[in-house]
């Protein structure tokens, strides 16, 4: 497989194929970097990035030329659906929508598998990570990122205790980036505080040697306490633990990211809890890189919600700073992410940071008052924490206390820690001394390394005992493809076969929210009633719609009586032969020349108005407006009456001035009464016997120009109409009517 | 609870020796605290080895994660790990002189491990 080609699906076979001979194309973390194209249809920005070769722009870039302005953050999206296989679909469609940065969740229980995990089992809430997914992954981001015209970064997870294993297979396998933080294992994973802290050294400077970026695992902090705010303190001692132990290892200051997360959403007074400590980490860690992770603490079913706390969040983001800035989609607190939800949260970051663009040159934190005091507050609380650890004899003595994650803001604590015994946890007893002749061949070994005794000339390379290691041969490498005959990407895809196809494409297809053909479908209802009654009616009328497998996944009360929202889920059980499908052919458009040599030839004019109590102006004028692209650029002569036109004003209006073509802007939809309006036109026109001079066109955001004919209209226009499609319209209509 | 220490927010009082540093001089503070945490683990690490770590050593000589698991287990199961995993199938290749794969397959075979007790702890 050489190269995509964007009008054909990723043939996720051909992928598959090959693979124990495939080499990933480069190695090592790439920066999104500032570019010297900051102009961008009539708008001039400052902090944009090189644009992509192949995108899909935000909805609201159809008024601006289509722009898609890319900032120069990079933008993570958390991939996990559990099919590692379907994952590659959604990176391509992430990579399109500006994702530069693709972070595949591990499945539930991989921290306390001993060793790597070979093939391709299905995953719980994320995939195993083996090096066949990797492998795959990989090899799929090579060929998406050329798409695109960006570098991808691939993100996985070096932790659990087999942290060093599996730095070294995602270092051969090319993974760009990578979470990496021995307190995760320590606190939420109960591994060995030993064996983490042993291992992590290992896994940091196999990471160094790839050039990863590390990320560590300090949000985990804030996600776990019970009132998160309040462990801001203890975010910067655990922050500033892994830091500077991942910096002594070797890993250069540049590739260490802290994973730090605005604590609090509203309705708390976020930005006055989340500020102070987003100033104060940045103070403290001035050298080090920022992943602006976004608040999940208090994430709920409502994905509205999520997206205006992670607009929030980046506000934040814009206001300080952050060289990532994560995504997290607005159905998390709902569901394992859907693909749209995904691309939601990219757009939610690119539309944020785009509207930001330049907002620090036109404002300025304080240095002084409530802000200041605050920053210098959290830094001290920080500093004392770290006082005290000492005091209690070190690191893990302090774990063993339960200094980390109690519910306090330190000093102040609550006796809800998380302790953990020096001498218990997972992996316990399994560390072992090295000998005065402990020796390992390999490149990327952190500490006492005996290699003299061989070979002093080797001492700086140890893999030349054996005439290089895997990093210097990945020919070395030895590839697993899969151990478990029923649990494999080839069995899954065997069952999906009737809609993939032979290369990614066939003829059936079926609804999909993460797995190909997985038939799930979201509704939307409302209903009249109270929340109980709502929530069970509401799953009845989904039976009813043939839905399967109903499930509520989001409900909020309009009124305690008079309504309630009810989202649900389920199972659209029927498929779609694409080859029974009858498709409209798209409406044809004249080219500019051709049009204006028609109305050169046949000049043209025009009366517009909104029509009724409607005060919408904007997508007539677009219609209209040379400077929109509208029909005026075509030599057409339009007079505009303006809104709120009562529609016998715009008729006799056409006749007084003699026009040919009366165009009526409909916009308000309740009650029907764009219906209402176009038939009301038509049938005044006809009272006044003029019907046959016009050509009657309605337009407006809920018309279609089937709804128009049926009311009398010559055509109507919807939302993605644009000046071209009128022009078009009215240049054949007219050549028709001239009987040519 | 769990026998932690419970207290009331005493920021106040305590951050009184703090309170005549410069924002600068605090962050110095920090970060000199910090590397007295991080220090004695950077020496554990330096000195001490782990079977994850060895099997890392073995995936990069050449070894599936199958085959490094009992490379692993056979060299805790005779004390031999404190010299390195590695070391044992790189010292029995050079005794044999076999090629490091071959070295390592035939210990997974249950091959040459007395030897190996005996070269590495047999007092040499």
């Amino acid at each position: 497989m050489q190269n995509l080609d964007i009008t054909k699906k990723i043939d996720v076979k051909e992928i598959l194929k090959d693979l124990e001979n495939y080499r990933p194309k480069r190695r090592g973390w790439t920066w999104r970097e500032k570019s010297d194209k900051q102009v961008y249809g009539p708008f001039t920005f400052s902090d944009m990035s090189t644009p992509l070769k192949n995108y899909i722009p935000m909805p609201a870039a159809q008024y601006f030329g289509n722009i898609d302005p890319q900032p120069n953050n990079t933008i993570t999206t958390e991939i996990a659906s559990g099919r590692f296989e379907d994952d590659i679909r959604r990176m391509r469609m992430a990579a399109w929508h500006g994702a530069d940065h693709i972070m595949v969740i591990r499945t539930a229980g991989q921290s306390h598998f001993d060793g790597l995990i070979e093939g391709t089992p299905q995953g719980i809430g994320g995939v195993p990570i083996s090096r066949k997914q990797v492998r795959a992954h990989r090899k799929a981001l090579d060929l998406i990122e050329e798409e695109v015209g960006r570098p991808i970064n691939y993100h996985s997870y070096v932790s659990g205790v087999a942290g060093p294993d599996v730095a070294v297979m995602l270092a051969e396998e090319g993974v760009n980036g990578a979470h990496q933080d021995p307190q995760y294992n320590v606190l939420y994973r109960n591994i060995n505080m030993v064996r983490s802290f042993v291992d992590a050294a290992e896994s940091k400077k196999v990471m160094t040697w790839a050039d990863m970026v590390q990320i560590d695992g300090a949000h985990n902090a804030n996600a776990t306490a019970r009132e998160a705010w309040k462990v801001m303190p203890e975010l910067m001692v655990q922050h500033g633990i892994n830091a500077l132990y991942s910096h002594k290892v070797g890993m250069p200051k540049s590739n260490i990211s802290l994973s730090t997360v605005p604590p609090t959403s509203s309705p708390a007074p976020c930005v006055k809890l989340d500020l102070p400590y987003a100033v104060a980490l940045r103070e403290f860690f001035s050298e080090y890189k920022m992943r602006a992770q976004m608040n999940t603490k208090y994430i709920t079913s409502s994905s509205r919600e999520a997206t205006v706390t992670h607009v929030m969040n980046m506000m934040i983001s814009r206001m300080t700073s952050a060289d990532i800035q994560s995504t997290i989609t607005p159905d998390e607190g709902r569901n394992v992410p859907w693909h749209m939800y995904n691309i939601e949260a990219c757009n939610t970051a690119k539309q944020t940071f785009a509207g930001l663009d330049g907002l620090m040159d036109m404002i300025e934190l304080k240095s002084d008052g409530y802000l200041r005091d605050k920053v210098r507050e959290l830094q001290e609380r920080a500093v004392l924490y770290v006082e005290e650890i000492i005091k209690a004899g070190g690191y893990f003595n302090a774990v063993e206390q339960g200094f980390f994650v109690d519910s306090g803001m330190y000093p102040e604590r609550n006796g809800d820690g998380i302790g953990r015994k020096i001498d218990g946890g997972v992996g316990v007893g399994t560390v072992f001394e090295r000998a005065a002749d402990y020796m390992a061949p390999v490149t990327a070994h952190f500490g006492y390394n005996n290699v003299a005794q061989y070979d002093p000339s080797a001492v700086d390379n140890p893999s030349k005992l054996i005439d290089g290691c895997t990093f210097e041969k990945p020919e070395k490498i030895v590839f697993i493809d899969e151990l478990d005959e029923t649990d494999n990407v080839n069995q899954r895809m065997a069952e999906t076969e009737k809609y993939r196809g032979e290369h990614g494409e066939s003829n059936f297809v079926k609804p999909e929210v993460q797995w190909l053909g997985d038939g799930v479908v979201q509704v939307e209802i409302l209903l009249p009633v109270a929340l109980r009654t709502a929530q069970y009616a509401a799953i009845e009328f989904a039976k009813k719609m043939n839905l399967k497998e109903v499930e509520v996944i989001h409900i909020e009360q309009m009124h305690p009586v008079e309504g309630t929202r009810v989202q649900l889920k389920g199972v659209l059980d029927m498929d779609l032969d694409l080859n029974a499908l009858v498709i409209p052919p798209e409406p044809e458009v004249m080219s500019e020349e051709e049009i204006r040599g028609e109305f050169d030839k046949f000049p043209v004019k025009i009366v517009a108005g909104t029509v009724g109590q409607d005060e919408h102006s904007v997508g007539l004028r677009e219609i209209i407006d040379i400077k929109h692209g509208g029909i005026e650029k075509y030599g057409c002569e339009v007079e505009y009456l303006g809104t709120s036109v009562p529609i016998e004003k715009l008729v006799d209006a056409a006749i007084e001035i003699n026009a040919d073509v009366i165009l009526a802007s409909t916009i308000i939809s309740h009650d029907d009464v764009h219906y209402k309006n176009m038939k009301r036109i038509h049938e005044y026109a006809v009272e006044k016997g003029v019907r046959d001079r016009f050509i009657i066109c309605a337009g407006g955001t809920q018309v279609t120009a089937e709804i128009a004919r049926e009311n009398g209209m010559d055509e109507g226009f919807g939302r993605y109409d644009r000046g071209v499609n009128v022009a078009t319209f009215l240049a054949k209509k007219r050549k028709a009517l001239r009987g040519e | 609870m769990k026998g932690f220490i419970k207290r009331e927010d005493d920021y106040l009082q305590r951050n009184q020796h703090l309170a005549g540093l410069t924002d600068e001089q605090l962050k110095e503070r920090f970060w000199s605290l910090v590397e007295q945490i991080v220090d004695p683990l950077l020496d554990l690490a330096q000195k001490n080895t782990s079977p994850s770590i060895e099997r890392s050593v073995l995936l990069r000589m050449g070894f599936s994660s199958l085959e490094a698991q009992p490379l692993v287990d056979g060299a805790i199961d005779r004390g031999l790990i404190g010299h390195g995993v590695g070391h044992v199938i790189y010292r029995i290749a050079k005794e044999k002189n076999l090629d490091i794969r071959t070295a390592g397959l035939e210990l997974i075979d249950g091959k040459h491990w007395d030897d190996a007790v005996k070269i590495f702890k047999g007092g040499n």
